[in-house]
């Protein structure tokens, strides 16, 4: 029987020049470095390793919502074993926060049914929220598994470790499934120069909110319950002691150093 | 339609004991609670918690909602979600607030996702808008460069979650006179397709971290992992542990157990020095609420500066050697003391 899995992944910025449209106060996308947000890649890595295992049995998904550009993304994750890419995109997605992204998502992913096993990494690096994962498990009625650096997929059961506070948590679940993995889990493999030409010649479609079925008003910033209200380069509050060092000082800087240090805060 | 009222914050017990965050979560929750003029309240799943809730009655809450079942004892997403959902359904809260730890960090996405609402992660203000009766939630954003502040402003409740260890619980009030409500549990509630199979404790780097009272902390100003290397022998004479800045651990000077930060772990302990890091806001999200920071950087104007007590502006290549000859020259002293009585 084919093993279906989806894995969802990101473009994020790989620079720090990240402009901000003033009056939403979303980031704009286009025009800067970008690449796949490097926890998806522990995400591919663990679709490929079970396809390795059931190469002709395997399908891998990657499904993402960006920018056109963010096919360069896609690629990246199909360079390194994946067999299809879907990206959502247009500009009724523009602006969408975590729920509306998680909704985008989820409708791109009822076109996929049925699947058995969804994975995304733990967070991107650039909004770094962590919420997307868990809210599309929650709207897809999907079970959901967090913080996972171990996992195995057994005769339709998810074996899986959680590395949680103090400890790891050890739990399965029947297939389909959504976890959110950690960086621990695996070493990404680099894309072989057959893979970037197999991934350059594959198609990956392309669907916007009509294309997906989508309810307009869910979309993008129009179907975000958040909105930005400033955003600010902080300054701080404490009454600090400013103390100078030279060459000649650095005797008397250490001196008020530990002299600092003895004093009760 | 009904108006949500009501400051809610989502406690938490570890195998029946109330876990320190709740009585943070609690001073987060006072303060908006007290702009509001309303009750705040707090939610604790599990069990064996309605015999503790006095303790929350006195680090704050008004009133305690006890979610008592024997399968409630660990959490498990399914059941508590259900369980929690249906009680925000009920009362209609304005306002949920939860811990960042892995338990918050799984649960209210999924709350948000099902109540169709606005969360925002790992804030580190949290106020109200007098004049539109909005939280205002301010985080960190884009790479932990800039403070967004966000707002929720028709989706109810607005929801947001905070670092653990980021705001000081109020000192405890026995006085307080408070509600202790027991719900009755819907046991249809309680099913999950994800199976808990064991726990293995493991006492990390990451948990010591978090209840240091001594951090020595370094960044990219070291400017080499030898010189970071530096940094444990220091945290070895002062009795301290190390920290990291996000730099140092991409650099793989520190593992991503030793971060401080937005994407590391939130710290607060009594001393928290600063080598070489520039303090970005994704840092100093993470360790502003130290009781007192002293910070040492050649550039003067690095923002670390604005959250230190204590700056010295040095050149860390010339003033770590020095200070590691005086620490060891003490330990030397202190040794033969010690051997002569």
């Amino acid at each position: 029987m084919l093993a279906r899995i989806v894995v969802l992944i990101k473009q994020v910025p790989t620079t720090e020049s990240v402009r901000l449209n003033e009056e939403t106060g979303t980031m704009i996308r286009t025009g800067m470095d970008s690449a796949i947000n490097p926890l998806d890649l522990h995400a591919v890595e663990q679709a490929v390793r079970i396809k390795d295992n059931a190469p002709d049995t395997t399908h891998i998904t990657v499904l993402s919502m960006g920018p056109s550009q963010a096919r360069s993304a896609i690629r990246e994750a199909l360079a390194m074993g994946c067999d299809e890419g879907i990206l959502l995109s247009g500009r009724e997605f523009a602006g969408a926060d975590t729920w509306a992204t998680a909704y985008t998502l989820v409708q791109g992913l009822r076109g996929l049914f049925p699947f058995d096993l969804v994975l995304c990494g733990e967070r991107a690096t650039d909004g770094e929220t962590g919420q997307v994962g868990p809210m599309v498990a929650a709207l897809c009625g999907l079970p959901l598994i967090t913080y996972v650096n171990r996992l195995t997929w057994d005769e339709g059961t998810i074996t899986a470790c959680r590395a949680i506070e103090g400890g790891t948590e050890i739990v399965s679940c029947p297939l389909p499934v959504l976890a959110c993995v950690l960086r621990e889990l695996n070493e990404p493999r680099l894309p072989t120069l057959a893979g970037k030409v197999r991934a350059h010649e594959l198609d990956i479609t392309v669907l916007d909110g009509e294309g997906i079925g989508a309810d307009k008003s869910l979309l993008g910033l129009a179907g975000s319950p958040t909105r930005v209200v400033k955003v600010i380069y902080p300054s701080f509050q404490r009454n600090t002691q400013l103390f100078l060092a030279n060459d000649e000082g650095m005797e008397a800087a250490l001196d008020h150093l530990e002299t600092s240090l003895r004093r009760a805060p | 339609m009904t108006v949500a009222r009501g400051v809610w914050v989502l406690g938490e017990q570890r195998n029946g004991r109330i876990h320190p965050v709740s009585y943070e979560l609690l001073a987060w929750g006072r303060a908006l609670a007290d702009d509001l003029h309303v009750y705040l309240e707090c939610v604790m799943v599990g069990t064996g918690i309605t015999a503790a809730a006095k303790s929350l009655i006195a680090h704050g809450a008004d009133r305690v909602r006890c979610l008592e079942h024997s399968e409630l004892l660990t959490f498990r997403v399914d059941p508590y979600a259900r369980i929690v959902e249906s009680l925000v359904r009920e009362h209609q809260p304005e306002i949920l607030l939860a811990a960042a730890t892995t338990m918050g960090r799984t649960l209210m996405p999924v709350l948000a996702a099902h109540l169709h609402t606005g969360l925002t992660a790992d804030c580190t203000g949290l106020s109200i808008d007098p004049n539109e009766r909005l939280l205002l939630q301010t985080r960190p954003a884009i790479g932990g460069n800039v403070l967004a502040t966000i707002k929720t402003p028709e989706h109810r409740p607005q929801m947001a979650t905070v670092h653990p260890k980021a705001r000081r619980p109020l000192a405890a009030d026995p006085s307080r006179v408070g509600e202790i409500v027991v719900e009755t549990i819907d046991e249809s509630l309680l099913g999950s397709r994800v199976l808990r199979l064991g726990f293995e404790e493991d006492l990390t780097m990451a948990s010591s971290l978090q209840d240091a009272e001594l951090i020595v902390a370094g960044g990219r100003g070291l400017r080499t992992a030898k010189r970071f290397s530096d940094l444990f022998e220091i945290a070895a004479h002062l009795g301290g542990v190390v920290g990291a800045s996000r730099c140092a651990v991409d650099l793989g000077w520190a593992s991503h157990a030793h971060q401080v930060g937005l994407s590391g772990k939130s710290v607060s302990p009594t001393t928290y020095i600063a080598l070489g890091i520039s303090g970005s806001p994704n840092h100093l999200a993470g360790m502003s609420s130290a009781e007192r920071v002293i910070a040492i950087n050649s550039d003067a104007d690095a923002p670390i500066f604005q959250v230190a007590d204590v700056g010295l502006v040095a050149d860390l290549a010339d003033l770590l050697p020095r200070w590691l000859d005086r620490l060891r020259a003490r330990k030397r002293r202190d040794g033969q003391g010690g051997l002569g009585g």
